[in-house]
């Protein structure tokens, strides 16, 4: 799950990271006031949109009087932001967040993640803030710092000394560097955190260091025990669809093609992704619907799918183990018993008694194609589609 | 011999009494799995399934003599069980439990390096269909049926697409000597490494098949594995050629963050390391018998 920037700064500096004085506001009349509040003579608008590359794509401004900001926030509030990151549907912009400028001496790098390889969770830093950790692999290999840290006990203080020091920071400034990375830890770990990423974070003219703008993501699979992360939600950011799945308890992933799937296992599912593409297709989405495709579930998926207005050609690809394949096409004739559906249908049972199943659905008055394997599905499916 | 389990393996059930611990328990017995007992903390005592339920693991592992066992536990006390079944002198522990968060499976691998290699568990899983030995035992959530007894490890992240493979195997008279999954999690307790290691000491196995998806650096590191120590073939599928960049597909480790950790990235390293690729998921099966004439192993 991923939250907004003004989100993830308010846990960090709750974390004792420095964070620039902000506010988020609703309204052109809220920023100016906002602006105000904060005083100075600079401030920064920054669309609120779970998105990297917001500068390129003009969702951060620049002002100079109250005046601007205002005129700022007109501009941004209840557009679509498309960066390089969003596709290009973008993404809407509901919150505005005014922030103080900040003086910047330098722009640095600093990102926690899950390290899958060693297991701990990996400090990655460079000197070379503001471009993404992608770009600074590539072209700046040389200055990026890592550090392994053992979860057990934490991170130390002289770790953190050391990748402080590792970013040229002045000696004067290390112990305050040095907080600034154990916090940042503190809260990727105390809060069941996947990605924390403070690009930049700055060394200000004035010698103070700030979070000047940060990324957060969080394992969904610890919201459970996380009601104040899971609050920050914001399901404007997601794609309509997902978040229908997703409140239904299904992985669904919207992609641009038009071949519909509902396939059970994620495994099973990409694979059939990848067969409809060998076969010359597009998959319009990525549906797992769980180890046990209920009747239920087949429903469910069958209203989720109908949803996309690109599907031309649906494909049902079901491995029925100890839920038979008898017992899933009972599920899929009950299902089209409930719901109308006028595209052309493809569906492939394997495992279980897929004799008994696929009589099933030949008796049943469902109008479909019938496959018998992977690659069978996949070019019956493709074909489906110029008819 | 099979890998990690045996006709004559005792298996406990942890979350026994719950509803999907009781329907998989009577799956497994049903098809020949040694299972001695189960444990439910405060239903010890009890007798379920013909069964006796324990309190604690050290207490079934005492009376029972169990080696083994299947974890069937909420996601919220998962972590917890499953280092009680390390404590408690488990040697092989099977996570099917899905949704386990990451922080947890850190500290629970974490935990476990304070045993000594020769005491220590192994953790197989989580979120996946278990381990089977074709008409031995059946330590998972699989349909037994589909399994042909026979020479070929298998080890998948998927569970139906491990399913996928067997079925195509068996309709090929290919049987199969242990199946492993290891789970879609992004931090699992056996890696792929750890499992082709297991079935290139087995004298039962002749060939591995290993059937990998986008994300995460196993699948490579497994190819490496193979070219530098093993001597038997390995075939394999990298399921999610369509997958786009940054986006969870389904298991939570299904995800491309880095290089090498792409379909496509993944299949050309393990050209590089040897091991044969599957080109597409309908022909697991196919490739894997072209494999053993081409090799002479039938």
């Amino acid at each position: 799950m991923d939250i907004h920037e003004y989100q993830a700064k308010k846990i960090l500096s709750d974390f004792g990271v420095k964070i620039p004085t902000g506010g988020i506001v609703y309204s052109p009349e809220n920023a100016e006031n906002k602006a105000r509040e904060i005083g100075g003579s600079k401030w920064v608008v920054k669309a609120q949109v779970h998105s990297g590359a917001r500068g390129k794509a003009g969702g951060i401004i620049v002002c100079n009087s109250p005046l601007e900001v205002a005129d700022a926030t007109d501009k941004l509030l209840g557009k679509k932001l498309v960066t390089n990151q969003t596709g290009p549907e973008g993404k809407i912009i509901n919150r505005i967040y005014i922030e103080e400028a900040t003086d910047i001496k330098h722009e640095l790098y600093l990102g926690l993640v899950f390290d899958r390889s060693s297991e701990s969770i990996m400090v990655v830093a460079s000197t070379e803030g503001g471009m993404s950790v992608e770009e600074i692999s590539k072209e700046k290999p040389e200055t990026i710092i890592r550090s392994k840290i053992e979860v057990a006990v934490g991170i130390q203080q002289f770790q953190a000394r050391e990748i402080a020091f590792g970013l040229g920071i002045e000696p004067k400034l290390i112990s305050r560097a040095a907080n600034t990375i154990i916090g940042c830890y503190k809260a990727f770990s105390e809060l069941d955190a996947t990605m924390v990423e403070v690009n930049p974070l700055v060394v200000s003219q004035q010698d103070e260091i700030f979070a000047l703008d940060c990324k957060m993501s969080f394992d969904n699979n610890a919201m459970f025990r996380r009601d104040e992360i899971s609050e920050l939600r914001d399901k404007t950011q997601e794609n309509s669809n997902e978040v229908y799945a997703s409140d239904r308890g299904m992985n669904y992933v919207s992609l641009d093609g038009n071949i519909g799937n509902i396939i059970n296992g994620a495994g099973l599912a990409m694979a059939s992704m990848d067969m409809i593409k060998l076969a010359g297709g597009e998959p319009a989405n990525f549906l797992d619907v769980g180890g046990g495709a209920t009747p239920e579930k087949i429903v469910k998926a069958f209203k989720l799918i109908s949803m996309d207005k690109k599907v031309k050609v649906i494909l049902i690809n079901i491995f029925a183990g100890i839920n038979r394949c008898d017992w899933v096409a009972e599920g899929i004739v009950q299902a089209l018993d409930k719901i109308e559906i006028s595209l052309p249908l493809v569906i492939r049972l394997a495992g279980t008694n897929v004799e008994k199943g696929n009589e099933i659905l030949k008796k049943s008055k469902i109008n479909y194609i019938e496959a018998s394997t992977l690659e069978d599905a996949a070019n019956k499916a493709v074909e489906a589609l110029g008819n | 011999m099979s890998i990690i389990i045996h006709k004559n393996t005792k298996i406990l059930v942890q979350g026994f009494t719950g509803k999907i611990g009781t329907f998989h328990a009577e799956e497994m017995i049903k098809y020949g799995s040694n299972i001695v007992g189960g444990v439910t903390p405060g239903k010890g005592g009890m007798t379920h399934l013909n069964l006796p339920v324990f309190n604690t693991v050290k207490e079934a592992v005492d009376q029972t003599g169990a080696s083994t066992s299947i974890l069937f536990v909420p996601p919220a006390f998962a972590a917890d069980s499953a280092m009680e079944a390390a404590d408690a002198g488990i040697k092989t522990c099977v996570a099917i439990t899905d949704g386990i968060p990451s922080h947890d499976m850190v500290k629970i691998k974490r935990y476990m390096r304070r045993y000594s290699k020769d005491k220590k568990m192994g953790l197989v899983g989580p979120n996946c269909a278990g381990i089977i030995s074709p008409g031995k035992s059946m330590l998972g959530i699989m349909p037994g049926h589909i399994y042909k007894e026979g020479k070929i490890g298998i080890v998948s992240r998927s569970g139906t697409l491990g399913y996928e493979a067997a079925q195509q195997l068996k309709d090929l008279d290919i049987g199969v000597s242990t199946s492993v999954g290891i789970g879609g999690d992004p931090i699992n307790g056996s890696s792929f490494r750890d499992i082709i290691e297991k079935f290139e000491s087995d004298d039962e196995t002749i060939a591995v098949l290993m059937i990998g998806e986008i994300g995460g650096p196993q699948e490579v590191a497994a190819g490496q594995f193979a070219k530098e120590n093993m001597n038997k073939p390995v075939i394999a599928y990298i399921a999610g050629l369509t997958a786009p960049k940054g986006r969870v597909m389904g298991h939570a480790g299904a995800i491309v963050s880095a290089y090498g950790e792409s379909a496509v990235e993944k299949v050309e390293l393990l050209k590089e390391c040897g091991v044969t690729i599957s080109k597409n998921p309908s022909v697991m099966g196919e490739t894997v018998k072209q494999v053993l004439i081409d090799k002479n192993l039938n």
